[in-house]
């Protein structure tokens, strides 16, 4: 019965060949190590913010006179209403979070490098997006943060010469942070932007499995046709699609054995998951802002904003910058640096495991200036606070700077023909 | 590579039950999205019980009230309009009230506690207008009777105690909705007498 | 490269401690689990907090049930707005009006357990003193030149700063030390605290009313993922064995 179902699928839907091609008989390292889990928690978290942001638009109110009651609506009158905020207001953290280390991730193992630089742009694409989307969506509780952590980002756009006043402005819809800024918000939050990051994402796996996951060797799988010896090739069964080409070594099926090692990982993260949601939604202010549970005031600033803490290592190097133009590119130029990694580092190693120990200090101060940025930019801008954050925006800057230079002629280590396990 | 033979036994139990568990947690996590679908704290309150004063109600006079955002009747019956439930019973199709359209202490000939006064949902029971009372010259519609309900959707006919005519697409009578006395001239709609 | 190091090492305390609240404030030890606390604590809001101060995103029938109040009890001796039990507790001042009279209207203080914190409020309460030169003769120490009269003098009686003359460098000052009532209160000062405690508990309860169910779920959340997580763990062992 059920093969008969699959067999008649199959004729019409290329249901077994997409499951097999992506799944059952498509070939991973054998030594992902731990790093490697925030692809998938990416997802996990995806699905998340999609259920429970449909589930949320179902009471919530986008108008500047309804929103705020709305959330607390929902947070008291509906059922179990404040668990799916708490796991929308969390799930956002937890994004930034997965998607940090994902790509930190990358950047440890190399896997910016040839031929994975498409994917490595559709991952920034999706970074972008989401940061948009979070942006957006953080305004629709239409809490004393929400209007005036919105008001700072869209005065932002105000740095551009000639078109800025006019271009926030058309942003904004109003003279002010308004109802038309709010309902044009939350159009975008809840259909525009995932409907875009959905989409990337797709592309960001398929362009994964056109190449092949890269892994913490750095090292080849594919090798060509007719290198290895048969008693040396794995014992799986991979799709031809695979092996047509090359001769594959190292990998394994990534179901069932990378599932079911997920299926660890993913109880791991939702122990912390569970932890904030049950216990600490408000993470200290870092995940929900005590002000937004204030309705928006146009006319009263809460004394300290700060963006949402995922938002704060390029808002410090907003804030370093005594130009606001200046600043706004910096800003800017902190990711677009990151999307063109994969040219700005000449190096032809790509894991950290051979490569110089400049480039393992190289990066230790890139992610030493990035937590420091992050944790500047959620604290009051005094002098002393400000001259840290020039120190650190130039270090997090020169770590491109730096990286440019000798990546070309590093001194690394030998390379393993096969990755380690 | 592989050396150790593959315990069949224990790694079907572990997938069984790895998958059993993160079912019932996809189970569990289920919950809040249906649970949040329940009417919410506002909706319920909103339809909380409605008192309606009858002490000014003229004979023959009917009371609308919203219970629940649904209009509820309450009809002063007159002596005349109570004889006329006697001897049409062959022309209705639930005359007893067999059918649970009313709580127990109202699933009598008069459909009502006490019979001079009439509570029904004023909902008719086909597909949900709302019937036009007819203190008298119910006769255009129904030969000999001079009150009841007539529902201008889709003609449905019901007598004075709400109870539905043959050949009519209604299939129900009106539903008498839960009600209790709080004393002589204040009857409770939406609530159980001595329920909390 | 050194010397600035050092510099920048020793500005480090400076940047932390730069914002921070000019009072120290005192630790409530709020019990949600104390119903009793609670109870209490409703019972000073609707008497001396609700004239002007909404809770207007909360529900009269769900605070009683949730303090355990018998909705009789709670509807004859606590609700004085509203006609329903389900009603929100709303104030019948308009903002306008309440504008004109303290400058800003009152806040709605439902969440406000949620933007200041359990400990602000407790000092807060405890905090009102003598001062002339305000409109309503009063000011506050954490929260200076308030415009919101001592509503609860009644209780505590009116309290005045007190200095203490303490020698410093071989020089006897004047030092502050802290906030002292006159007496004149029904309540002495422990008997205020606890009341203050109860005021605050009521309404960090307020502001987050689900916050036991909350903590129950999450205790069963964190039981079901251990199970969860052993049983992936297992048959990750189980199928990776094809791998040794």
């Amino acid at each position: 019965m059920a093969n008969k179902f699959i067999q008649w699928m199959d004729e019409r839907i290329p249901m077994t060949k997409t499951w097999n091609i992506h799944l059952a008989q498509y070939p991973a390292p054998k030594n992902f190590n731990m790093w490697y889990i925030f692809g998938v928690l990416a997802m996990l978290v995806l699905v998340n913010q999609i259920l429970t942001g449909v589930w949320l638009t179902m009471n919530y109110v986008p108008s500047a006179e309804g929103a705020f009651a709305s959330v607390e609506y929902i947070m008291r009158d509906v059922e179990y209403g404040w668990l799916l905020r708490y796991m929308h207001s969390t799930g956002a953290s937890a994004f930034f979070v997965v998607v940090y280390l994902h790509m930190f991730r990358g950047m440890m193992y190399g896997s910016y490098q040839k031929p994975r630089e498409l994917l490595w742009l559709f991952g920034m694409f999706i970074f972008l997006v989401l940061m948009a989307e979070a942006f957006m969506g953080y305004l629709l509780p239409w809490g004393q943060m929400s209007y005036w952590g919105a008001q700072v980002i869209i005065s932002l756009f105000g740095a551009i010469p000639v078109i800025g006043d006019d271009l926030t402005l058309w942003i904004r819809g109003d003279y002010v942070i308004s109802g038309a800024t709010l309902n044009r918000f939350f159009a975008l939050h809840v259909i525009a932007l995932p409907l875009v990051l959905v989409i990337l994402v797709f592309l960001h796996i398929i362009a994964l499995h056109e190449v092949g996951s890269n892994n913490p060797d750095g090292v080849a799988i594919k090798k060509p046709k007719g290198s290895v010896p048969d008693e040396e090739k794995p014992k799986f069964k991979f799709h031809e699609r695979f092996t047509k080409k090359y001769d594959i070594v190292d990998a394994i099926p990534f179901y069932p054995y990378y599932i079911v090692k997920d299926l660890i990982g993913i109880g791991i993260f939702l122990f912390f998951f569970c932890y904030v949601i049950f216990f600490n939604p408000e993470m200290g202010g870092f995940f929900l802002e005590p002000p937004n549970f204030e309705p928006a005031n146009p006319l009263k600033t809460p004394q300290h904003i700060a963006p949402v803490w995922y938002f704060t290592p390029f808002y410090a190097i907003l804030r370093a910058v005594p130009d606001k133009l200046l600043g706004v590119i910096l800003m800017f130029a902190a990711i677009v640096l990151l999307a063109l990694l994969p040219w700005i580092d000449r190096g032809k190693v790509r894991s950290i495991r051979y490569r110089s120990m400049f480039h393992k200090l190289n990066l230790v101060n890139f992610v030493i200036s990035f937590v420091v940025l992050g944790y500047l930019g959620t604290q009051p801008a005094t002098p002393v606070a400000t001259l840290f954050a020039q120190i650190f925006t130039f270090l997090y800057f020169a770590f491109f700077v730096f990286l440019f230079f000798y990546s070309r002629r590093e001194k690394t280590k030998p390379v393993p023909e096969r990755v380690t396990s | 590579m592989s050396n150790a033979p593959v315990d069949k036994g224990r790694r079907r139990f572990l997938t069984v039950a790895t998958g059993v568990v993160g079912g019932a947690g996809a189970v569990a996590v289920a919950v809040p999205f249906i649970a949040s679908w329940n009417p919410s704290a506002r909706a319920k309150n909103a339809g909380a019980p409605v008192e309606v004063n009858i002490a000014k109600a003229e004979p023959g006079q009917m009371i609308r009230v919203k219970w629940r955002g649904k209009p509820v009747w309450v009809v002063r019956r007159t002596p005349e309009m109570l004889k006329e439930l006697d001897g049409i019973a062959d022309r209705l199709r639930d005359p007893d009230s067999q059918e649970p359209q009313q709580p127990s202490y109202a699933a009598n000939k008069y459909r009502a506690i006490k019979e001079e006064f009439f509570v029904a949902v004023g909902i008719c029971t086909h597909l949900g207008c709302s019937p036009t009372y007819y203190q008298s010259g119910m006769g255009e519609h129904v030969e000999g009777v001079a009150s009841g309900f007539f529902c201008p959707c889709h003609g449905s006919k019901f007598d004075i105690a709400g109870r539905v005519f043959q050949s009519v697409p209604a299939p129900l009578n009106l539903v008498v909705p839960p009600h209790y006395y709080v004393d002589d001239n204040t009857i409770l709609v939406g609530e159980e007498k001595g329920q909390a | 490269m050194k010397k600035l190091l050092i510099a920048l090492i020793t500005l480090i305390p400076s940047l932390t401690f730069a914002a921070g609240p000019t009072v120290p404030l005192d630790e409530a030890k709020v019990d949600l689990h104390d119903k009793a606390s609670l109870q209490r604590g409703a019972q000073l809001y609707m008497n001396y907090c609700l004239g002007c101060h909404s809770l207007e995103y909360a529900r009269y029938n769900r605070m009683f049930s949730d303090l355990e109040i018998p909705q009789e009890l709670g509807e004859k001796y606590l609700q004085f707005t509203g006609d329903k039990a389900g009603d929100l507790i709303t104030i019948n001042m308009s903002p306008e009006a309440a504008g004109n009279w303290f400058g800003n209207p009152p806040p709605d203080l439902t969440n406000v357990a949620r933007v200041r914190g359990a400990d602000w409020i407790y000092t807060y309460l405890r905090s009102f003193y003598k001062d002339d030169s305000r409109p309503f003769g009063v000011n506050n120490a954490v929260f200076p030149n308030v415009g919101m009269p001592h509503v609860l003098e009644e209780l505590q009686g009116m309290p005045a700063e007190t200095y203490e003359e303490r020698r410093i460098d071989g020089e006897m000052k004047q030092v502050y030390a802290g906030i002292q009532a006159d007496g004149t209160g029904r309540l002495t000062e422990s008997e205020y605290d606890q009341a203050m405690l109860d005021l605050t508990s009521f309404l960090v309860y307020m502001g987050e009313p689900m916050l036991l169910e909350q903590r129950r779920m999450g205790w069963f959340a964190f039981g079901f993922l251990l199970v969860f997580t052993i049983l992936a763990w297992l048959l990750k062992k189980e199928f990776w064995r094809d791998l040794k």
